[in-house]
Order: C-alpha cells, then structure tokens, then sequence
C-alpha cells in the first residue's frame, strides 16, 4: 500500500535505522517533529570526510583543508538555492534553530528593542520562539503580546493588525507550522501586512522547512530559523536566514576566531557576511552531512514530500476518528496543517500512551511539546503526538491503530 | 510488560486519587515538576508535635506519577515527618509494584517521593536548620 507520490519501499532501503526491530517488532517510527531519521547518503557523508579529508577549514593552504572547505561552503550554496535566497552571504550556520533565534535577539534585538516596545509571539510558539524574547523584554522593559488561536490553532489576523497599528510594535516571530499541532499559519499574509507598517518578521521555520516549499524571495520575510535534523541531516546544524541589509547592521554575536578581519590591542575589525556570525571552528563535517540531505530532498522534490504527508494525515485521521473517546487537535482543513497529528485517547496520559506503544515498537512523542503556554491555552496537560515523513507508510498507521486499540483495552476504556 | 504496568491498583488509584486535594492553612506546601514530562505534584502537610496528621497532594501528570503520589499519602499518614527520610526509591517502586521501570518512567513514579522529602526539608529548616541541613545531604533525590 505505497503512497501514490513516493515510493516508500525504494527510499525505506535508504534508511538503516528502518531495519530495527525493537521489542521483536519491525520499528515505527513517528517522532519526525521532533527529528528525522538519516539516509545512508548523509551518514556516509560525515564518515568520507572524517576519513578522507578531515581538517579545519578557511586557514590552512593544504589540499584537504582546502576540499573541507569547498565542501561546507557548498552546502552553505546548497541551502541558499534550497530556500531560493539571494546569496549565500544570507546563510549563518549556527547549533539549531534556536541558536538561530537566540543569534537574533541578542544582536538584533539589543540594537532595535526599547524601553515600551512591543514583540508580537503567538500563543503555539514552541518554548525556543518564547523565552529568547522574554529575557530581552525583561532586560529592555518592553512587551510581549501573543496572538491568541482559536479551537482549532488558527490566528486571528485582525487581532495582529490591531498590534501592528500600536507604533511600540518593532517585531513578529512566529512559526509557519505549530510543532504542536500542526497548523500551518499565512505566513506569506502575516509579511505582507507587516510591512506595509514597516515590522520585521522572524519567521520560525523548523517544522514547515523541512516539508513544505521554501521561497524567501517571495516570502519577504526579514529572519527565517530551521534547524538540519528534522530534513534528514546531521544534528548540530541550524540555519539563520537574514536579509543581508539587516544582517550587516547587527553587532556580532558570539566573538573569537574567524568571525575577524583585524585584530589589534584596542579593537577589531569584524569579517563580512555570513562568517561574522561564526565564531571558532564550526561543525564541519554535520554541515558537509547536511548537504546530502538537501540532495535527498530535491531529489524527491518537496511538493512530493508534500503531497505524500497529506495522504497519510488524512489516511491517519480518519482511522483515528473512528476510535472511541478519541480527541484530536488542530484544524480539520488538511491544507492548513503540516504532517502532526496531536491526540488524547481517554483519561489515558500521553506518557502512558507513549509507554504501551512502545512496547508495539512505535515511536511517539507525549508531553507538552516544548510549547506550555499552547497547553494552558487548550487546558491539557500534554498531548500525544504523531508526526510523519518521507519513509513513513499507511501500513505503519495501521500498526499505530491497533496498538491504539490494545491501550483503550488495558486502560479499560 | 503493559499489563505489567497497568494493572487494576494503578488504574484504581489514577481514576480514585486517596487524599487528593489541598489543605487550607497547611504547615507546608511544596511544589516541584518533572520537566521532561509535565507532571506536576503538590503536597500539603499538617504536623503536629513532628507527626503527620493529614497528607493531601494535587496534581496532574500520568497514570504512573498520580497513582504513586496517592499510594505514597497513605503510606505516611499519621507517621512521623522524619520517616520521609528514610523512605528509599526502592521503597516507592515495591509499594505501587513496579519495579522494573525503565529510566525516563522511574522519575514519574519518583516525583512525589521527591516533593515529600523537600516538604520535609522545608518543615525543619523554619525550626530546625541544622537538622534540616542533615536531612538535605541524607536525601539522594535532590
């Protein structure tokens, strides 16, 4: 039963995790929120270079520090075109995407927050689009506001157009696709009526990168964060996408090595764009890993992707709805939504839930997701949580089911 | 091993919580979290002349965290505070029958155990620091 965009069978050979058994069961996994697996091009990747051609990189002459850094100044091309960005200046390598967003509100917004201003959040941020602000508002007495969601996570865009009218308003941050829910936001709305009151948006792109199209050009937005794990590649990688204007005027962000041009006594002269945001040796060889992930997505080509998670959204809800004492969350309307599916069977606690799929060799993720204050907002205590991708299967649903249906019994409900 | 898990005590003691809920003017309320997973536990404490006279705790969390923090109230109601210092995780884990816990799931069954033991610390450090201080460095939990 492959999904009619992908053929799931030639790319599950691809990935040598999907050959665990685990519990003497064939291994399920659906924790793809939270990171994805890795195909053998990239795990390969990182072993050649290791072997072949490990060295520090823009210093040495020598022929290999040279290919080490041809190569991770190719994936930093490669992630350009990927999300169709002007130059490859706009490409900060940074630890994930919340070092992305931490990068931005210590520099920029150092520079440009003030005494009464105003951030705009949402109320399904993940932690990581949250506190980075919280400590800047603090420490700059400004506000935070968050956009509140209705039932089913979708934003109130003329609650937004009520802040950005407010002159203290400077900044919005908000994820294009809720890591809890789901829920995909209009981004592309949400920048275009930003600017027309001249607000930058910082647009958290750690769920929606990895699945949907890219296109920062066409987006306009100021800032976007996304980190290489969840697409396939390395853990360690993030990506901070800025506008090259704005990143020229931010002050740098952690100092040391190769982020200078001169050094002298009393001051520094600071390199150019990107490699005044990367201080000291970075992650090499994960950077040179993630390249092969990017190859493996245009490969399949993201509408694919795309295409191939709404099927098994839409196959999974169905299946699930069918189950007694099932709650579902986030919005019904599939073009509105990524691959996550958020859920509570009964009175029966994600981590209870968690813990018998387990025993079915299913991989879920329970808990509050990283995003507390959605939680309060939908007054649970935490959700269980299925997310999918490429290599993930309607026969691995079914699986999912039936274990579902071996909790309700043990839970007697 | 879910059967294990999920018996009908645990089951029993998540959906009918023994001694769940506040005490208003409690000698000690303390509250800690488990971050990985949410779950959350109160204790409130009513002592008199070091004996513990009622035990109510409120929270929220899984099956494993709530059942365990019920079990625990009635293994100390009416005993002394001090016997908080001597109650082991092991304790714990043979007292709600799951002993076999996997790591990520052993701090859920533990939590209460935990907010105990600090109610304990927080009791004696108003009237008795230095024993307060004994009690801290006694304790593994922390």
């Amino acid at each position: 039963m492959q999904s009619s965009e992908l053929e799931t069978n030639k790319i599950r050979k691809d990935f040598p995790i999907l050959t665990r058994k685990i519990n003497g069961k064939p291994f399920v996994y659906l924790d793809n929120a939270s990171t994805t697996q890795k195909p053998l091009s990239v795990i390969n990747k990182i072993v050649n270079y290791y072997s072949f051609y490990n060295s520090n990189i823009h210093r040495a002459v020598y022929d290999i520090a040279e290919e080490a850094t041809h190569a991770y100044e190719l994936t930093r091309q490669k992630v350009c075109k990927f999300i169709n960005a002007n130059s490859p200046q706009e490409i900060i390598f940074t630890r994930n995407a919340t070092e992305a967003i931490n990068l931005v509100s210590y520099t920029w917004g150092r520079q440009n927050i003030k005494n009464g201003d105003l951030i705009i959040l949402s109320e399904q941020e993940h932690h990581s689009n949250i506190v980075p602000w919280q400590i800047l508002a603090k420490e700059k007495n400004a506000g935070i506001k968050y956009l509140k969601i209705d039932e089913t996570g979708n934003l109130n865009l003329n609650e937004l157009e009520f802040y950005l009218k407010n002159n203290n308003t400077k900044l919005i941050s908000l994820c294009h696709m809720s890591n809890a829910l789901g829920n995909i936001i209009p981004i592309k709305k949400i920048i275009d009526l930003a600017h027309t009151y001249n607000i930058p948006v910082f647009v958290d792109g750690a769920q929606s990168v990895p699945h949907l199209t890219t296109d920062v050009i066409s987006l306009d937005c100021d800032f976007l964060a996304f980190s290489a794990h969840k697409m396939l590649g390395p853990t360690g990688v993030g990506i901070l996408y800025g506008k090259k204007k704005i990143l020229e005027g931010m002050n740098p962000f952690i100092c040391g090595g190769d982020m200078i041009k001169e050094v002298h006594k009393e001051n520094t002269f600071f390199n150019d764009l990107p490699y005044k945001f990367e201080a000291g040796t970075p992650n090499i060889a994960d950077v040179i890993g993630f390249s092969s992930a990017l190859e493996y997505l245009n490969e399949i080509g993201m509408d694919h992707i795309r295409n191939h998670e709404v099927e098994l959204t839409k196959y999974a809800i169905e299946k699930m709805s069918e189950l007694k004492q099932m709650k579902l969350y986030g919005d019904n309307n599939l073009q509105n939504r990524g691959g996550i599916i958020s859920f509570n069977l009964g009175d029966i606690h994600p981590h209870d839930l968690a813990t018998i799929l387990n025993e079915h060799s299913i991989a879920i993720r329970s808990g509050h997701h990283c995003a507390q204050v959605l939680m309060e907002k939908l007054d649970v205590s935490a959700t269980s949580r299925i997310s999918f991708y490429i290599y993930n299967t309607k026969e691995e649903i079914n699986i999912f089911i039936n274990a579902l249906g071996e909790a309700i019994r043990l839970f007697q409900l | 091993m879910s059967d294990d898990i999920y018996r009908e005590i645990i089951l029993d003691h998540y959906r009918n919580p023994r001694n769940k809920g506040k005490i208003d003017n409690a000698d000690v309320v303390i509250h800690d979290s488990n971050p990985l997973c949410g779950d959350q536990i109160d204790i409130y404490l009513n002592v008199v002349e070091g004996q513990i006279k009622d035990i109510k705790f409120d929270g929220k969390g899984c099956a494993i965290s709530q059942a365990s923090a019920s079990m625990l109230t009635e293994m100390v109601m009416d005993k002394p505070l001090t016997t908080a210092k001597d109650i082991s995780k092991d304790d714990v884990l043979e007292n709600i029958g799951l002993t076999n816990l996997g790591p990520a799931r052993i701090k859920c069954a533990l939590l209460s155990l935990k907010v105990l033991k600090m109610g304990m610390v927080k009791y004696y450090t108003d009237k008795e620091p230095t024993t307060a201080e004994e009690m801290e460095k006694d304790s593994n939990l922390f």
